[in-house]
């Protein structure tokens, strides 16, 4: 049954293909004392340190790259099965394998600024003393200068309180974020991971950003459970996995809404969001920015297209682009404007 | 992993040109220019799955079964699909003309022996896929091949007639008897292994094989290699969903990703003890591993 093809759907799609011009719009973000050239970021834990993707695309065109959550020492994560494919998502229940801090920033840091990559560590703990220490040793590598701020996941179990996650305990959270702040320069933005997982994520944040936040990622997976109905058994060695992919994405512009609301009504001091949760195109991307976000940061998408993230970017600018603004800077929050006022 | 450059790995826009039902697979071939250029035997490729929407977003990676890298149309690859979930039925109900965004070649490929030494190759189910391909490039080499192909019934094999055309002698094996030998490949591996003086067992299948394939090797004194299957979310090394426990040189054991740093492994590195009803255990002397009522 062999036929000829069509010479049109032959077309290489590989990297070059994307290399064309972003633009002329400014791209620019402040978060904390930094500026980064554009608003695209990967997701923690959907790129790994930046080796794997820079197969598919030049990582330091990124805004920033984040990377895949670091904890003290090294760890092998959970048993496997670790995932499940849900509706436009999946199920995850990774356990933050990882190297550790101290192969971390000899290897995967140093890499990533000899590519030139703007480097957004994401790091863990299991007592708030942990996150400090990884921060502290962060802060001492001599790759240092490639790090453009520190994402602090608060999305993890509390041993000092019957593994309860600090992302769900507003007092937690702001204890970690303080000690993280405390072992970094000023310039250094940190910026705390919210959990969607919380009865008011307000609440959480304030708390964080009265802790010295410099900026919000808002959201992290959601907590769900798959069966396995052949088995009649979870599906995920772990029993219980964090939900993500664009199924969670109004969660996601939900969370950026409210906090963002409650900036406007001096609720809580005004720090940059970062929006994460279901972005695969440039226009999910622009959902976000409208309702507060002023970075976006993509990860289930890219295990779908490894190149998501840069191509996010483009399609973020030129959605931004042909609707006239100037600058990524007119669009964030303006969701907020347009409400009708007789609602 | 050697250090990464970027923009190396083709992703493409696949066209499918041919595809035809073997027995209970679907065997296509599309058009996916750059990477059949670069594939080697053991490598995979990733497909996308649904469309541009789809709500499956995960890839469906295949055992690369052949390649043409100077076809008429540019090169082409090669897969067998088993259709057993959405992403596969989708694949395989595919037409001519139909596009699909393909990533490849990814993982490491099959190492092959320095020396001209005999070699059985094992495949179970369609997991005899890529063996073909092997083989050739094995013969090439002046290595005697010999294969040994099981399934579950006649209609879950693959390749039969391909296997007496790529190897010296073909023996068959199926659980119900329809067809070869009643039984499994371990079976009658020590006999081949013996006969053709085999220094190296080339596996592809289900992962209880593979293990079987391994202790028949390690008893017969030859270095088993085998392709594993684990479940993979992104093909590409960056989820670290693929994991499992393998021993390395420096005789640690670590959970390493079967996309990257496989998926052909060592038999005799991988922690089978580890594997039980669909789970795959972390050994506690793993790096890193949970201390004992930790985390
Ligand atoms: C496989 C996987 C691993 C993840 N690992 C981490 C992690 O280590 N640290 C973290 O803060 N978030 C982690 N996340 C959450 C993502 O960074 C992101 O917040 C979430 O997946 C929602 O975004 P998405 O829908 O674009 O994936 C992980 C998500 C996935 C799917
Ligand atoms: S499949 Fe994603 S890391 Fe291997």
């Amino acid at each position: 049954m062999a036929t000829a093809p069509t010479t049109s759907s032959t077309r290489h799609t590989s990297a070059r293909g994307d290399q064309h011009r972003l633009p002329a719009i400014d791209l620019s973000v402040q978060i904390g004392g930094r500026t980064l050239p554009n608003p695209l970021m990967t997701a923690s834990g959907c790129a790994a340190n930046g080796k794997e993707l820079h197969r598919f695309f030049d990582v330091s065109q990124l805004g920033a790259f984040v990377t895949k959550s670091v904890m003290g020492g090294p760890r092998s994560g959970r048993g496997t099965p670790r995932m499940a494919e849900t509706p436009s998502g999946m199920l995850n229940s990774i356990g933050l394998q990882g190297p550790g801090i101290h192969a971390f920033v000899k290897d995967d840091l140093r890499w990533l600024k000899s590519v030139g990559a703007r480097a957004m560590v994401s790091i863990a703990g299991s007592s708030s003393g942990e996150y400090a220490e990884v921060a502290a040793v962060l802060r001492a590598s001599d790759a240092f200068d490639a790090v453009v701020g520190v994402e602090v996941n608060i999305s993890c179990p509390n041993v000092a309180n019957r593994g309860l996650v600090f992302a769900c305990d507003p007092l937690a959270a702001a204890k970690v974020i303080a000690l993280v702040r405390e072992k970094l320069p000023r310039d250094i933005p940190v910026l705390a991971k919210l959990s969607p997982d919380v009865t008011d994520i307000v609440e959480v944040a304030r708390s964080c950003v009265k802790a010295g936040a410099d900026g919000l990622v808002m959201i992290n997976t959601l907590l769900g459970m798959v069966i396995d109905t052949d088995r009649l058994r979870p599906q995920l060695a772990g029993v219980t996995g964090g939900l993500s992919g664009p199924g969670i994405r109004p969660v996601a512009v939900r969370a950026i809404w409210q906090v963002h609301a409650a900036m406007l009504e001096g609720r809580l001091p005004t720090v940059p969001i970062v929006g994460v949760g279901g972005v695969r195109t440039g226009d999910d991307a622009l959902q976000m920015v409208a309702a507060g976000a002023s970075a976006v940061q993509v990860g289930t998408a890219t295990f779908n297209d490894p190149r998501a993230p840069h191509r996010v970017l483009h399609e973020l600018a030129h959605a931004l682009a042909t609707r006239g603004f100037p600058g990524i800077h007119d669009a964030i929050g303006i969701a907020h404007t347009r409400l009708d006022p007789q609602r | 992993m050697t250090e990464p450059v970027a923009g190396r790995i083709p992703q493409v826009a696949g066209e499918l040109i041919a595809t035809r039902r073997v027995g209970a697979y679907q065997h296509m071939t599309f058009v996916a220019p750059g990477i059949a250029e670069l594939a080697r035997p053991g490598q995979f490729v990733a497909f996308a799955v649904g469309g541009q929407t789809s709500a499956n977003l995960l890839r469906r990676c295949f055992s690369i079964h052949r390649v043409s890298p100077s076809g008429t149309y540019g090169g082409t690859v090669e897969v067998v699909v088993a259709a057993k979930g959405p992403g596969t039925q989708w694949l395989a109900a595919l037409r001519p003309h139909d596009g699909v965004d393909i990533v490849g070649p990814l993982g490491r490929a099959f190492p092959l022996p320095k020396e001209p030494v005999p070699c059985v190759l094992v495949g179970g189910g369609y997991g005899s896929a890529p063996l073909f391909w092997l083989a050739t490039q094995l013969r090439e080499r002046g290595c005697p091949v010999e294969m040994v192909l099981g399934a579950a019934s006649e209609d879950r094999l693959f390749g039969v007639v391909e296997a007496r055309r790529s190897a010296g002698a073909v023996t068959v094996t199926t659980d119900d008897g329809s067809v070869g030998t009643r039984g499994w490949v371990s079976d009658v591996l020590p006999e081949v292994i013996r006969r053709s003086g085999s220094a190296v067992v080339y596996g592809c299948g289900p992962m209880g094989m593979l293990e079987s394939i391994t202790r028949v090797a390690g008893a017969e004194g030859a270095v088993a290699q085998v392709a594993v299957e684990e479940s993979m979310a992104c093909g590409i090394g960056v989820c670290m969903t693929c994991v499992m426990p393998v021993t390395g040189n420096d005789g640690v054991t670590r959970m390493v990703r079967s996309c990257v740093e496989g998926p052909i492994f060592r038999g005799d590195r991988i922690r089978w003890e580890s594997f039980e009803s669909g789970w795959g255990r972390v050994p506690a002397d793993a790096v890193g591993a949970p201390a004992r009522g930790g985390h």
